[in-house]
């Protein structure tokens, strides 16, 4: 389990307006993208310098290939970064305000505590 | 000596800011008395006459990054930028730049470390809506130096909440005394029960409004000893998933002292998370 790796992919794409797009446009192809090229840079850290271990389990990569925010949550992505980037990526398609958050949590109504382990 | 002439402790909603600007059919019916309010809260702040302004925050996973994680982080520089894109997407905050006063900076820095607390810093760092949201609510005027120190109450593993009051007891003596002839104040922000991401997220009030009143009491009581023995790190899990950013109202708490009782204390229920404003007055009363 790579919690840390899910995370990073959506920290990398939630701060990058062209990546929010292309990912809400394309997410399998993106995170195809992210996992061969993204996924081991290290963020403070020159190209060169990149780690070599990095990928994701089949269910995580699965997860961000659907916009499944409930399996992300699941999978013990920090919540904080779905749900952000995720209200850049669908906010935009409902017209009441907060529509979508409120669709967001309608989804999750099952989810009973203890929620799944964030530490990474 | 610095004079400590305030102690602040009050929730940052990231929507205060749009919500106070909007006008007309946009403007929802809550606005008006959230901003009456703010701006009594604001008056608390603008009584004590600070010379400068020490805010304790958090930041939401904007600078600091899970590659590199401090817990305690103390800022030293001369100025810094702040929010970042996905608050002004989401929020519609504004790009602020704040002054950095880093002689007290590298007070609390020096000092804070003799004192056992290993403190990373930072010589430039943009700072979020942990911290410019109360310097919209409560400085707009923009026009203090600031000493920014942030807290991790989003990544575990967190530091436990008697950490979090023994910094902020620590933070109060480095500043009282720290050798300048300046007016201090400390404003410290976090939140009630509150969810992001889950299932209690966004509805009509904060997602655990018994916790909320039991924690508002603690504050307002400064009752640091009862408030440590029902919370706790896996406690605050129950609330809401988010509820460790209560974890900052503890350290303002360690700040104010053990028995003091607030000064002013004033809440608010919103939608999503319930809004709370405390203000002490350690050395008197200005009102």
């Amino acid at each position: 389990m790579s919690k840390y790796l899910l995370n990073k992919f959506l920290y990398t794409v939630d701060r990058d307006p062209a990546l929010v797009e292309r990912y809400r446009e394309d997410p399998a192809g993106t995170v195809r993208w992210w996992e061969s090229t993204q996924a081991n840079r290290i963020i403070n850290c020159v190209d060169g310098e990149a780690s070599t271990w990095l990928r994701f389990e089949e269910s995580e990569r699965a997860a961000l290939a659907e916009h499944d925010h409930v399996a992300l949550f699941e999978l013990g992505a920090h919540p904080f970064l779905t749900l952000t980037l995720f209200i850049a990526l669908f906010e935009r398609d409902y017209p009441e305000p907060l529509g979508f958050q409120q669709e967001y949590a309608r989804r999750m109504a099952h989810v009973t505590l203890p929620y799944p382990d964030i530490a990474t | 000596m610095a004079e400590l002439v305030a102690v602040i402790a009050s929730t940052h909603h990231p929507f205060y800011y749009r919500a106070s600007n909007s006008t007309g059919e946009d403007r929802a019916p809550f606005v008006d008395e959230w901003v009456r309010k703010v701006e009594a809260f604001r008056e608390t702040l603008t009584l004590a006459r600070p010379d400068i302004l020490v805010m304790v925050g958090s930041d939401h996973f904007h600078q600091l990054w899970l590659d590199n994680m401090p817990q305690f982080l103390v800022g030293k520089a001369p100025f810094y930028d702040a929010n970042f894109y996905n608050e002004e997407r989401e929020f519609g905050l504004p790009k602020m730049l704040l002054k950095g006063h880093e002689d007290l900076s590298s007070h609390v820095l020096r000092e804070g470390l003799d004192a056992g607390f290993d403190l990373a810093f930072s010589n430039e760092m943009r700072i979020d809506h942990s911290i410019t949201c109360p310097i919209i609510t409560l400085r707009p005027a923009n026009d203090l130096p600031i000493v920014p120190i942030y807290t991790n109450i989003f990544a575990p593993p967190l530091p436990r909440p008697e950490r979090f009051v023994q910094l902020g007891r620590t933070l109060r003596q480095l500043i009282e005394s720290w050798p300048a002839d300046q007016r201090v104040a400390v404003i410290g922000t976090g939140h009630l029960s509150l969810e992001l991401g889950g299932p209690r997220q966004f509805g009509p009030h904060g997602p655990d409004p018994v916790f909320d009143q039991k924690a508002v009491g603690w504050i307002a009581g400064g009752d640091i000893s009862e408030c440590l023995a029902e919370v706790s790190l896996e406690s605050l899990h129950l609330p809401g998933n988010a509820t460790h950013g209560f974890m900052d109202f503890m350290l303002m708490m360690g700040v104010a002292g053990e028995g003091q009782k607030a000064d002013y204390v004033d809440t608010y229920d919103l939608y999503h998370t319930m809004e709370a404003y405390f203000t002490w007055y350690p050395n008197g009363d200005p009102r």
